[in-house]
């Protein structure tokens, strides 16, 4: 059988370098064609009319009025009378036209009647939902109520991190053209080998007739698997309006709105310890909301999942609002951010300095040598032991504070198949059913396949992004590296096989006695027996060799080219103004373990970009709902706030890259480093002003509030 | 959003006529663009100005700076006259984030444009009644003035007010009239009324700051270093007699419907020198009269704060 694992770390040639992007001169000058960039000849543009009522059914709908407007070619109803609207901006009908002005103009044309129902959009106050609440049951280990009692130190706290979006750069949608066989599809998507059988379902046609490509897409964080059903209706708009393609891309209220959340996550922490800093009991009482399907349920207490006695109890509250979509990391941002929190409050509570805190109690973890290397790393990178100093020591306006966030995280292969084809003319050609999400894997596949075969980079063209490819599975869960890493690599081994047997018998050598090597065919401990790549392709006659590689998650982990179980931890410095509750970043540090790393370069780019991320959701990014007409308030890109250029501070990327973690194979790294950000910057404003603020984003007002509490205790 | 007519005129003249029932000045058009295609406004007819030449420019006529409406702001922060004399004009047009906005927005646009307030913003009226009262109001106004919780936008109008600027307004008669920046920002107190105090039918043609200058500069609070709106932002000019004040001036802004002077504030300095004590007390004294709504008395501090460093900015004095 054919030696599939890796070479050895330092005979490595292109993998493990840090290798620039491929497409980054594509993308950085605009000729990198986007789904939302297929402006193909004749094409409709097509608008979506959506609910004003964040609850209500609908009574009539009088469609004629925009039919009548000339330039609009389709019209249909997505939720016809009778339908129970559950959250604003439900997708009531849909209208295609020659313009997309005359297709806004034909949606407001549209007469819907509504009979209005009571509805609940808020929920950070538990007290209020009433009816809404749905406790999730009680989980008790150990005993905590006498883990309570006889703590020698407790604390107790409020946390809360809101509903926040997506907030694609790219919106969701697709341009689609459904001629009399066939679709085409160019939706902007995370699951290029999944996307086109989810549209065929939802209009019941075969998977067969569905032609999905997407080569470019801007952003998805988990929100862009399914075809949806403006997807689907789109299609059907393109084939009432004679196959014409149809370009239907949600406008950016819309996107805030319906195209996916990240459920919120409130909770009141107990933490009970001993004065040495040992964490003896937990508890927590929690509740969320990822719309009307109730919340996410973040895994508490995260990571210190071994804390000898806990209870725990969550409650999920539905809310007539836009539904919750995976969101980089489901459920453990949140979970870090109320783990973290509690631990460092419970550090100031007894006086201790929270890293001495997090490294004391590491055995409750379940990686505690990785995290304490990691914690050490990070703490000589941010210069920990020099900076830290206690909350109720600081003085002056300016304060600065350290803090620190813990992750963990899953990231093994998913299923993914590969052809590698060897032409005769020497060039190589990799298919693969995959998509680049922004995450370099474009360039991570070019580096395997040129790992593989002993060539350069620029002799292996590598295609995907489209579903006539073998298939790959959807890029979520920080699945795709390791699983299309794995599958090229079989792939590539396959073929080198073929081509050496072809090779082999002009060269006296046998097959195994050869190598791929700097372009060249050579015998194994005798390079002057070599042939040129060019020379022994041309040995293969005029038939290409096409092989294929599969990475198959069962046997995946036994083969060692992929595996799962990555940490990671974060350290934040802030600058907060005490006069006026602004909080800037400093620093932010990340020491992140994933196993193999195929391209430290775009793997740093990968972490840095998750800092942002939990810069923006730590400092800013909130959806603010409005209780009385029912709708998001700040569905824009001006009141929902992110980070900008000047608002980041200073990154700090160290890939964790040892032979130790070498040696586990590859290791999924979107969702792992988007964690810890966000405990760690709250925590870092904790230290900073020596109080705690229950609930982030850190704003002025939720910063001032803190101080004034702990003024007026 | 709606079809209109567009019309270029190269004279004032030419424009008021164009003015008629349902027609808009359209300058840089960053804030009347995003009205329009939110059906807030919806114009029959834009009349572009900035093909007008005799509104742009900056210039030292007699007593006066003038400064032409159509003027950007990025003309208007880098102008060297402007720099020598203003820094509070500079430090409110660059706190208006965005290197696209200031390229585009026109000073003349920023003191007309329309509050950002959400619910007026999606079609509630400005009002919004009762909207903003039980909802949503973290970034609204602190100085009630009735009905209007809005907080005006411009963050050139406080820092002109307290420069003591004048506005020059042409109206379709051909007579033009001299309006004080302190009277041209109103509080509307019924649905349908401007919040400032020009028709329709009429054109700002000229900004007039008078001479001779004072230590004057502007300190803003916000949230976001990049583009983001202030919550709370004081303009200050100070006379001088050596270290001591003889006139104070102090406007706050996007704490009201309007820009709010600090009248008890001013009064406390005359005589003073400018402290970090003094200063505090006087922005103590500017947000006495505040009546925060149920999500905003947090920005009773940022004003104060605002007052504070506003002026110890201009008084050179270290803010923190
Ligand atoms: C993201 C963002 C952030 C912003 N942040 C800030 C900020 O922090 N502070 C701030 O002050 N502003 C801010 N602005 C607003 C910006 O300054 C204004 O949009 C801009 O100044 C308006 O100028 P304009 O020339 O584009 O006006 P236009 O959009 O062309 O016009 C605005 C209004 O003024 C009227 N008008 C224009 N010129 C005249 C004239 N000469 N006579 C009579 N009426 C006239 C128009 O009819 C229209 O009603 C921000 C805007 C955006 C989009
Ligand atoms: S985000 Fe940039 S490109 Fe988009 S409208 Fe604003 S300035 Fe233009």
């Amino acid at each position: 059988m054919a030696e599939y694992k890796w070479p050895p770390m330092e005979q490595r040639k292109l993998m493990g370098k840090r290798i620039a992007r491929l497409d980054g001169p594509m993308k950085s000058s605009g000729r990198a064609k986007y789904p939302s960039d297929m402006n193909q000849p004749g094409l409709l543009f097509a608008v979506l009319l959506t609910s004003p009522h964040a609850h209500a059914k609908v009574k009539s709908i009088d469609v004629a009025p925009a039919k009548a407007i000339k330039g609009v070619t389709a019209v249909r109803v997505i939720s016809g009378p009778g339908t129970e609207i559950q959250w604003a901006g439900t997708e009531v009908a849909a209208v295609s036209a020659v313009t997309e002005e005359i297709a806004r103009d034909a949606a407001k044309a549209i007469v819907v009647e509504y009979e209005v129902l009571t509805h609940l959009v808020k929920e950070d106050n538990l007290a209020k939902v009433g009816p809404r609440a749905k406790a999730a049951g009680e989980q008790i280990t150990g005993d905590p109520d006498k883990a309570f009692q006889d703590s020698e130190a407790k604390i107790s706290g409020d946390y809360g991190i809101p509903v926040i979006t997506h907030c694609c750069l790219e919106p969701h949608g697709s341009v689609v053209a459904w001629g009399n066989d066939k679709i085409d599809f160019w939706p902007s998507t995370q699951a290029v080998s999944t996307v086109g059988g989810d549209l065929a379902k939802l209009l019941e046609l075969p998977a067969t007739q569905v032609k999905v490509d997407c080569q470019y897409m801007g952003g998805g964080f988990g929100s862009k698997f399914p075809a949806d059903r403006w997807g689907a209706e789109a299609a059907r708009l393109s084939k009432e309006s004679g196959g014409r393609p149809v370009k239907l891309f949600l406008d950016r209220a819309t996107e805030l709105t319906i195209a996916g959340v990240r459920p919120s996550h409130f909770a009141k922490i107990k933490v009970a310890g001993k004065k040495d800093g040992t964490m003896t009991g937990w508890q927590s009482e929690s509740w969320a909301s990822g719309g009307i399907g109730g919340g996410g349920m973040a895994p508490l207490p995260y990571v210190f999942t071994n804390i000898p006695n806990r209870r725990m109890n969550h409650t999920q509250v539905s809310l007539n609002a836009g539904p919750a979509r995976a969101w980089r990391a489901p459920n453990h941002p949140q979970a870090s951010f109320l783990t973290c929190s509690a631990i460092s409050d419970f550090a100031a509570e007894i006086g201790m300095d929270p890293y001495d805190v997090f490294l004391k109690n590491l055995d409750l973890t379940l990686r505690a040598d990785t995290y304490r290397k990691q914690l050490v790393k990070g703490a000589e990178l941010i210069d920990w032991k020099k900076k830290f100093q206690l909350g109720s020591a600081k003085t002056g306006n300016i304060r600065r504070g350290l803090g620190i966030g813990i992750a963990t995280w899953g990231g093994a292969g998913h299923a993914s198949k590969c052809r590698l084809t060897i032409h005769p003319d020497g060039t190589v050609e990799v298919e693969i059913g995959s998509q680049d999400i922004g995450t370099a894997t474009r360039t991570c596949i070019t580096q395997v396949a040129a790992e593989t075969l002993g060539l350069p980079m620029s002799a292996v063209k590598v295609k995907l992004g489209n579903n006539s490819y073998p298939p790959s599975g959807p890029s979520g869960g920080s699945t795709t590296i390791g699983g299309v890493s794995s599958s090229t690599r079989k792939a590539a081994v396959n073929a080198l096989e073929k081509l050496l047997e072809k090779v082999a018998p002009g060269m006296g050598v046998p097959p195994d006695q050869l190598e791929a090597n700097d372009s060249r065919i050579v015998a194994k401990g005798n390079p002057n027996k070599a042939m040129s790549w060019k020379q022994a392709c041309q040995k293969m006659g005029p038939t290409a060799i096409s092989e294929m590689g599969e990475n198959e998650p069962r046997s995946a982990a036994r083969e060692g080219l992929n595996t799962q179980g990555a940490s990671g931890i974060q350290m934040a410095e802030v600058e907060v103004d005490m006069e006026t509750g602004v909080v800037r970043i400093v620093e932010v540090v990340a020491v992140q373990d994933c196993g193999l790393v195929v391209n430290p370069r775009t793997a740093e780019s990968q972490v840095a970009g998750a800092l942002i991320m939990s810069v923006c959701s730590a400092l800013m990014e909130e959806r603010i709902m409005d209780q009385t007409t029912g709708r998001v308030l700040n569905a824009d890109m001006e009141f929902y706030k992110l980070a900008g250029l000047p608002d980041v501070g200073k990154l700090t990327v160290h890939m964790d890259i040892t032979k130790e973690h070498d040696s586990r194979g590859i290791i999924g790294l979107g969702e792992p480093c988007a964690i810890g950000g966000v405990a760690a910057i709250a925590n870092a404003a904790a230290n900073a002003l020596g109080v705690r603020v229950p609930m982030v984003p850190l704003t002025p007002e939720r910063v001032l509030a803190a101080l004034a509490n702990r003024r007026n205790a | 959003m709606v079809n209109f007519e567009y019309a270029n005129p190269t004279t004032v003249k030419e424009a008021l006529s164009l003015l008629t029932a349902g027609a808009e000045i359209l300058a840089g058009g960053t804030d009347l663009l995003s009205l329009i295609k939110d059906d807030v406004h919806q114009p029959k007819r834009l009349v572009n100005i900035k093909g007008i030449k005799t509104l742009g420019g900056i210039s030292k006529i007699g007593n006066n700076f003038r400064i032409g409406p159509t003027v950007t702001l990025d003309e208007l922060a880098s102008n060297p006259l402007i720099r020598g004399a203003f820094p509070a004009l500079v430090q409110a047009s660059l706190g208006i984030t965005s290197p696209q906005i200031r390229n585009m927005g026109t000073v003349g646009g920023d003191l007309c444009q329309r509050p950002r307030c959400w619910y007026f913003r999606t079609g509630n009226g400005l009002l919004a009644k009762g909207l903003v009262e039980n909802g949503e109001n973290k970034y609204h106004a602190i100085f009630g003035t009735g009905a209007a919780h809005f907080v005006s936008a411009s963050s050139l109008g406080p820092a002109l007010m307290a420069l003591g600027a004048t506005l020059k307004i042409a109206s379709p008669d051909g007579k033009t009239k001299d309006v004080p920046v302190a009277q041209f920002f109103k509080a509307p107190s019924a649905e349908g009324e401007r919040e400032i105090a020009l028709a329709a039918n009429e054109i700002v043609t000229d900004i007039l700051i008078p001479t001779p200058p004072t230590k004057n500069a502007t300190y803003e609070v916000r949230h976001r270093q990049a583009v983001d709106w202030p919550l709370a932002t004081a303009s200050v000019s100070l006379r001088m007699s050596g270290t001591k004040v003889t006139a104070a001036s102090i406007t706050m802004g996007h704490v009201g419907p309007t820009p709010i002077r600090a009248i008890e504030a001013e009064k406390m300095l005359i005589g003073q020198t400018i402290t970090p004590d003094s200063a505090e007390k006087a922005g103590a004294a500017a947000v006495l009269g505040a009546k925060p709504l149920s999500q905003n008395a947090y920005k009773m501090q940022l004003a104060k704060v605002a007052v504070k460093r506003a002026l110890l900015t201009a008084a050179g004095v270290k803010t923190v």
